[in-house]
């Protein structure tokens, strides 16, 4: 019972921060809305009993990810937003097509929730079961993910680099 | 999932609890008991003696940018290893091995952004220096 | 799922790391290139760099050309070698091998810095064979990611170019939304039948009633999956993409990923038996055709033109999905492998001509390209007409192994869809060559000679367009094979 209060209340949390994040009209508070959004998330993976995946929610969203996200707005230098229309794809199409995904989702998940389905909390959660299941059985994608972070670094870089000093500009005549 | 699963995380409410009550805490005090007589110098931005001029969001290098970025992907990097050191014993030197490539590999891009000058923040850039 | 952990069986052999190879060989030339790419000097060694790049996806062929003796699963059921993972293997390896050789001038006109180019373009190649071979969603996943981003990142090497970096953040964009459906797909498939490996999903759902969440879960991954390969409603992204990203890029993007995701496609629709997949892929393959050729009509600039007909091809591609699965996965398996010829071919066209900083990309800049240059106009004319499906080029046969195995599970709809489409995506076709060899020059300056790389890419292209057009008796049995294989 208290299992499915805490659920509820964090996911209520979640879901308005996520809202807040859109309609914000400044890029900070967006940024902040999203720290709770990350931070609610954690607590649900916790109920569920993803204790790892709660701790790295924390260390890598709330931490890394969000310090990236303060250094991008004031690189940019963003100030507020001026506000427009919406699209009207979005307003026509976007909106009613993301709820109608959403209750459709929901209305299978609550009518068909039968026995087939894994049930929280059974599933590894723990760092020591999660390291298990990391460094043998899903070693290769482990390994697999330093070629991601690779291609990340590479990316970074060559993005933020500036086009006049790379390339030779005698030739360029 | 143990019975005790949420009495495990009772230090950790506890902790935030504390944590919380004692930022509002401070905050509220301060506010009642505190005496207020505003004056402009008082109102003024502190700025270390300096007249404040302009608007105080300037733009960045994109070098902040860039640390940043590279900071993440580190850190990603950095989160795999508290697993692997919990399960180090029954993992034996395979265990060692696989995370030694596992870093070996990240250790190239360390290396990459290391010529390519992306840590250099001085004037003249000494290496290959293009970012 | 097992949890336990049994340290007794926990070292992987040899044979698991061969079935890695190519990724393997891949990978360690990637890593080289990379870290040469700030030590040496860039603009004496652009040649050197690229030649190694060279040699490493030449050695990533000839590994998958050892790895097919040796079949099998690897690390724990995460990789599977059969004939079907060769193909693409070999597929997505020579489509990284002739993209390099079509990039060597491209790289000296544009002056764009290599380095980082030709380490992307084989680390992205790890990410697209992996998924071809992987049997397990979250190592598809992390592929697919490898594979996206390094993407991502190549189409926006024009840096001098604001299209070119409007192109990556759009394609980025975009594209990890799209990824995001995907992961919701795995996620919901794990609900459903508390596995991500493949074969053990396949098992789940066939005994016993298939749950509602199954449904759900194929549909997102398909949304996911359809957007990487510009099948239409997901399609809105690839004409600007196309149009900014480098040419020898566009013809690396538009073949070699969507090869890896349609092999993806191929495993999770038909290895798992996907439920409901029949009507998902007959409104995307119908609404691709259609809208791809439809928006090809009216295009003037020659990229934007080939972005719109990829979008038809992946349309037609899609057709095969939706027949029977013991000639439909061999059609498409032949029709990834001729659009691939026939598409790099064009792009590799498209890079030569195109000039310093891509000037000469308009229908108008192509008029009297067959005078001026009659051979480039005539390998262009090969590869348009190998698009349009004329007899003795690939393309013939890609449409007609894949409209008969449509006739043959009953999708007469789809057929006369596909039939009316491809008449009307000769005109647009027909049009480019009528504007080379009919329309009087406007620049009579006498184009840059071919180089030998260039060439010797065109040749590859050009040979494999008419080989397959010929004969395609031996891939088709190859591919034959390779579908007994995915079904077991």
């Amino acid at each position: 019972m208290l299992h499915l209060v805490l659920f509820l209340i964090f996911g209520a949390i979640c879901v308005a921060g996520a809202v807040n994040l859109l309609v914000q009209r400044h890029p900070i508070n967006s940024a902040l809305s999203l720290v709770a959004v990350m931070a609610s998330l954690a607590v649900e993976y916790l109920l569920l009993g993803a204790e790892f995946v709660a701790a790295v929610q924390v260390i890598v969203y709330a931490g890394a990810i969000m310090v990236l996200f303060v250094f991008v707005i004031m690189l940019l230098n963003a100030g507020e937003e001026a506000r427009t229309g919406g699209s009207r794809v979005a307003i026509l199409f976007g909106i009613p097509g993301m709820l109608a995904g959403s209750l459709l989702v929901a209305w299978v998940l609550i009518t068909h929730s039968g026995t087939q389905e894994v049930s929280a909390g059974a599933l590894p959660g723990p760092p020591r079961e999660i390291a298990n299941l990391l460094f043998h059985d899903f070693l290769l994608p482990f390994e697999v993910t330093s070629v991601l972070v690779l291609i990340a670094i590479m990316g970074a870089v060559v993005l933020a680099a500036r086009p006049e000093s790379i390339e030779q500009q005698k030739r360029e005549g | 999932m143990p019975d005790n699963y949420f009495a495990r995380y009772l230090p950790i409410l506890i902790h935030f609890s504390l944590a919380a009550l004692l930022a509002t805490a401070i905050v509220l005090l301060s506010w009642i008991i505190g005496y207020r007589r505003p004056t402009r110098a008082k109102l003024s931005p502190y700025e270390c003696g300096m007249t404040p001029v302009g608007d105080a969001r300037q733009r960045f290098s994109v070098k902040f940018y860039l640390v940043a970025m590279l900071f993440i992907l580190f850190d990603v990097e950095a989160v795999f290893l508290y697993p692997w050191a919990v399960i180090l014993r029954d993992l034996k030197m395979f265990g060692f091995w696989e995370m030694l490539v596992y870093i070996g590999i990240v250790l190239v891009g360390f290396f990459y952004i290391w010529k390519k000058g992306v840590l250099d923040w001085g004037g003249a850039s000494t290496g290959r220096g293009e970012v | 799922m097992s949890l336990a952990f049994q340290a007794s069986q926990a070292l992987p052999r040899g044979t698991d790391y061969l079935r890695i190879l190519p990724e393997l060989v891949l990978s360690i030339f990637g890593m080289i290139i990379m870290v040469l790419d700030p030590v040496v000097d860039q603009r004496r060694n652009q040649k050197a760099l690229g030649t190694l790049a060279l040699i490493g996806s030449l050695a990533a062929i000839a590994s998958t050309l050892w790895q097919a003796r040796a079949p099998g699963l690897a690390f724990w059921n995460m990789v599977q070698v059969d004939t079907f993972s060769v193909f693409f293997h070999f597929l997505i390896t020579t489509i990284t091998a002739v993209v390099i050789l079509t990039s060597y001038e491209y790289m000296e006109v544009q002056q764009i810095r290599v380095g980082e180019y030709y380490a992307l373009i084989l680390f992205g190649a790890v990410g697209m064979c992996l998924m071809s071979s992987a049997v397990e969603l979250v190592l598809i996943f992390i592929a697919l990611e490898i594979s996206s981003i390094s993407t991502y990142i190549l189409a926006g090497f024009r840096r001098r170019a604001a299209i070119s970096s409007e192109a990556s953040i759009k394609y980025f964009l975009l594209g990890s939304f799209a990824t995001a459906f995907f992961l919701y797909g795995v996620a919901l498939m794990f609900g459903a039948t508390g596995s991500t490996s493949i074969p053990t999903i396949e098992q789940h759902l066939r005994s016993g009633s298939i749950p509602v969440l199954a449904y759900v879960a194929i549909a997102l991954m398909f949304v996911g999956l359809g957007f990487k390969v510009a099948a239409a409603p997901f399609h809105v992204w690839t004409p600007d993409v196309y149009e900014g990203a480098p040419a020898p890029i566009v013809g690396f993007m538009s073949t070699a990923p969507k090869a890896a995701v349609f092999a993806v496609l191929l495993r999770i629709m038909f290895q798992i038996h996907a439920p409901g997949r029949l009507g998902l892929i007959w409104v995307a393959a119908a609404l691709s055709m259609t809208l791809g050729n439809i928006g090809a009509l009216v295009q003037q600039n020659v990229k934007r033109l080939l972005a719109y007909s990829s979008i038809a091809h992946a349309g037609y591609l899609l057709v095969a999905f939706a027949a029977l699965p013991q000639n439909g996965i061999p059609s498409a398996m032949f029709y990834t492998a001729s659009y691939a010829a026939m598409n790099i071919g064009a792009f590799a066209v498209v890079s030569h001509f195109g000039g310093a900083g891509e000037r000469y990309v308009t229908l108008e800049d192509y008029s009297g390209l067959g005078r001026r240059s009659p051979v480039l106009a005539a390998a262009l004319t090969l590869f348009l007409l190998s698009l349009i499906g004329i007899p003795i080029t690939a393309g013939f046969f890609a449409k007609f192994y894949v409209f008969s195995a449509a006739l043959q599970a009953n999708l007469v709809g789809l057929v006369i869809i596909g039939v009316i489409n491809s008449a009307v995506a000769a005109y647009y076709y027909l049009r480019v060559i009528v504007v080379v060899y009919m329309h009087d020059p406007r620049d009579e300056s006498v184009l840059p000679a071919v180089p030998l790389e260039l060439g010797a890419a065109l040749a590859i292209t050009a040979l494999t367009t008419i080989y397959l057009g010929l004969l395609p008796g031996r891939v088709l049995d190859y591919a034959s094979r390779s579908a007994g294989d995915l079904l077991h």
